[in-house]
């Protein structure tokens, strides 16, 4: 405490009990969401959706056609939302910005050699600056894991505080591949770095990992940001990514942010989705309030 | 940080009015402003109740001798929900006298593989009824329907089952000793989980080749009685279960009865006292499981927001109406200030109302009385000079609710720490060292239960070592399993129910 820029002992971040963890999420995912209720949920959880398409085989055809799902969801229902962004590799940034211009969605871009994260520091800021350039609202790195679990807290920290500044403007999110860090306790102490280091969003996932974004998981994080702004009133946002894919999840993901930092994580400024298929699965159940019956899967267009 | 703790506490009257202002700038949460949950009501359209329920003695539905009857009313409403039998000393007879002959006729000869046949079937109903259960629970205890759904009605069946487990297993549970059943229990329950506490009450009893005499409390009778249906329906043989309503008169009737053979009572100290003093001489055995004021210790290097989660499971669990509630939080210094300041966070999202609505977690306090006791605590705490808080929340203009409710910087002499309020009222203390811990929290005339929350394995094995309390939870709160004996130290009574120590106080050799 002499220094005080000196970096904190991660090692002595708050403990976690498993137990207690899941337990506390058992009880989230008994709230009974109904009616109007629900309706709400759905429509704020179709805003915070980052559709994603993160795949070797991506081309423009494929985001061009994501971009126009973005921006017209379901044009048969009235007074949807938009989604929060499209995520895709850097190469596709410049294509998805001009697709979305005029439009609220942001287009944020996989960084950082991306899912694995296995290179040298110079390519990943290189990578990160290119994303920039080419228009990218929002960076999602991934930590060194590999660092991580040796220990190297240091290096971790640093390297995420050196691409939050070739992120310029850009909102960073830190993706720390939770599926990799094997304990809850580390869960924590991954957050906590990330948010020391200057992370806009902590992100569980890359989604090429299982398990992907869990309810335990995100609750740790979610308790990680809210000791954050406890102690310096700043807000941090929190994106799971991965396994989310049903409506029914998603409202329970969002009780839970509800009941853990209120009011204000309610938006897509502070909380997202990374998920390619759960939209169509909101819409249906948008539908199903609306309309009456539920409608088949062909009702809603896959792109 | 350090520093910034020295700051408050070495502060002078001025320093602490700028501690204040500094206080409110601090970042604060706001919840359930923007997203309400609408109401989630379970139906209560599948529930099939008598206007008037009659006494269950000799499996049989009886007109009480006295021909009178009093009211059961919904706690949330107020409103009637049925009549039930006040039974007199006569009533009391005629189901001790029926129980007397089911024991020598029929039960204690049984083979206990047959007897197990029973007491599973009982089980499987409760089971397949569960719904129906967990409705009328709410309904006549003012429990919220998520509590009576997932924890109570799933309990007393998993208690039936696994004594049903037992009654052909006797002979190993005490080897070369031969158990005998006694006799004739005679069982008075309280009002803060009926159908679990008459679980706990019979399944033991019937497993070891007793047969019951059982009194529910006046304000929640209800369980008891569809329970009653079901043993009807089981096909017990007459007489086994005898179950008859009334006020303390009908327990007292009980109690005296010469045909009873164990006394076996769930219910405050005080009556425990006088029931003690009853028996005394006469023979017959008992066990008593009375109140508590139990210590919920939070260490420096535990995990914080689990362990708030404990607290509140801890004390609002049923409104606080648990006699091992850990009513008093011990929060080491270090760590005082985030717990509070946690845990008020927390009483925001706890939701208080209609405990019918699925998202309910605390709701109606069990009677007018229970209410006007709680609140009289609340005046004194504040007499008392304790600061107190409470949530937000807006009550429900009818029935009888209360809001969660804290004491903070509140000392042992308080009589608020002193005292058991079954209530959702938490009273505060801090401590600085693990001595100073274990002193505080045995320093109380009760022994029921305590919790203690730390990361480190060793500081558990010294701390659940010293505690002088019948359970102890670690890292958690109020976890019951039928396996795990429960019962207390000192004024909280003695005998175990539960477990194979639960097998113990219902058998002689």
């Amino acid at each position: 405490m002499k220094n005080s820029n000196a970096l904190p002992d991660f090692r002595t971040s708050p403990v976690v009990d498993h137990v207690g963890i899941e337990e506390r999420v058992a009880r989230f995912t008994t709230r009974s969401i109904k009616k109007a209720s629900k309706v709400q949920a759905l429509k704020l959880a179709l805003n915070m959706i980052d559709l994603t398409t993160l795949e070797g085989k991506d081309t423009p055809g494929k985001v061009a056609q994501m971009c126009y799902k973005a921006l017209h969801l379901c044009d048969q229902l009235p007074g949807l939302p938009t989604v929060a962004a499209v995520c895709v590799y850097p190469t596709h940034v410049r294509q998805a910005k001009a697709a979305l211009s005029g439009s609220p969605i942001k287009v944020a871009s996989v960084a950082t050699a991306f899912p694995s994260g296995n290179t040298t520091r110079e390519i990943k800021l290189s990578d990160t600056r290119f994303a920039v350039s080419e228009g990218a609202d929002e960076v999602d790195m991934v930590i060194s894991r590999g660092e991580f679990l040796q220990g190297n807290y240091a290096f971790v920290h640093d390297e995420i505080a050196a691409v939050k500044e070739a992120c310029g403007s850009a909102r960073l999110k830190v993706i720390l591949e939770t599926g990799e860090l094997s304990t809850l306790d580390n869960v924590r102490r991954a957050s906590d770095i990330a948010i020391h280091a200057g992370a806009d969003f902590i992100k569980t996932s890359t989604g090429k990992i299982q398990p992907a974004a869990t309810m335990p998981v995100t609750l740790v994080m979610l308790q990680a940001i809210k000791d954050h702004y406890y102690k310096t009133g700043k807000m941090v946002g929190m994106k799971p990514a991965g396994g989310i894919s049903t409506a029914k999840l998603a409202v329970q993901y969002l009780v839970m942010l509800h009941e853990t930092l209120g009011d204000a994580w309610m938006t897509n400024q502070w909380f997202r989705f990374g998920a390619s298929s759960l939209a169509n699965d909101l819409l249906m159940q948008v539908a199903k309030e609306a309309r009456g019956p539920y409608q088949g899967k062909d009702y809603f267009s896959n792109d | 940080m350090a520093a910034a703790v020295a700051a408050t506490t070495s502060s002078d009257i001025n320093s602490m009015s700028t501690s204040s202002t500094k206080r409110s700038a601090v970042p604060s949460l706001s919840f359930f402003k923007d997203w309400t949950y609408v109401p989630a009501p379970e139906s209560s359209d599948h529930i099939h109740l008598k206007d008037q329920y009659g006494l269950f003695i000799n499996g049989e539905f009886v007109r009480p001798h006295s021909k009178r009857y009093f009211d059961t009313i919904n706690p949330a409403t107020e409103k009637k929900i049925a009549e039930i039998a006040d039974a007199d000393e006569k009533d009391v007879d005629a189901a001790v006298t029926a129980a007397a002959n089911a024991s020598a006729k029929i039960w204690k000869r049984m083979p206990g593989k047959e007897r197990s046949k029973y007491i599973y079937r009982i089980a499987r109903m409760i089971q397949e009824r569960a719904r129906e259960f967990a409705v009328i629970e709410t309904m006549d205890g003012g429990k919220p329907i998520r509590e009576s759904r997932d924890v109570d009605v799933p309990l007393a069946a998993n208690h039936f089952f696994y004594y049903a487990g037992w009654a052909d297993k006797l002979d190993y549970a005490f080897p070369n000793r031969r158990p005998q059943p006694l006799g004739v229990a005679g069982q008075i329950i309280p009002w803060n989980f009926p159908l679990l506490m008459a679980a706990w009450k019979i399944a033991p009893a019937l497993a070891c080749g007793n047969t019951v005499v059982l009194k529910p409390a006046e304000t929640t009778s209800l369980t008891a009685l569809k329970l009653a249906e079901i043993i009807q329906e089981s096909g017990l043989p007459a007489g086994v279960v005898n179950i008859v309503t009334g006020f303390g008169k009908t327990g007292a009737a009980i109690v005296n009865h010469p045909g009873v053979n164990k006394v076996a009572f769930t219910g405050s100290t005080d009556v425990g006292k006088i029931i003690q003093k009853a028996i005394a001489g006469t023979g017959k055995k008992a066990t008593l499981e009375l109140g508590g004021k139990a210590a919920n210790i939070v260490f420096d290097d535990a995990p914080i927001d689990q362990a708030v989660e404990g607290i509140v499971n801890g004390i609002f669990f049923n409104q606080g109406h648990v006699c091992c509630a850990g009513s008093r939080l011990l929060v080491q210094e270090g760590v005082a200030e985030i717990v509070i300041r946690k845990l008020k966070d927390r009483m925001e999202t706890l939701i208080v109302g209609d405990p019918m609505d699925k998202n309910t977690d605390i709701g109606a306090i069990n009677s007018k009385e229970q209410l006007k006791k709680i609140n009289e605590y609340i005046s004194i705490g504040v007499n008392e000079g304790a600061e107190l808080y409470q949530s937000s929340c807006t009550l429900p203009s009818k029935g009888f609710f209360c809001k969660p409710t804290l004491f903070l910087n509140t000392s042992q002499s308080h009589r608020l720490v002193q005292e058991e309020i079954f209530g959702p009222v938490l009273a505060v203390q801090t401590f600085r060292t693990v001595e100073e811990a274990i002193e505080k929290a045995n320093n109380i005339p009760y022994g029921l239960s305590a919790g203690i929350w730390t990361d480190k394995g060793s500081k558990i094995f010294n701390m659940t070592s010293k505690m002088r309390a019948g359970v102890v939870w670690a890292n958690t709160y109020n976890k019951f399993d039928p396996t795990s004996p429960f019962g207390g130290y000192k004024e909280s009574g003695y005998g175990r129910e539960g477990g194979l120590h639960g097998l113990l106080p219902y058998v002689q050799w």
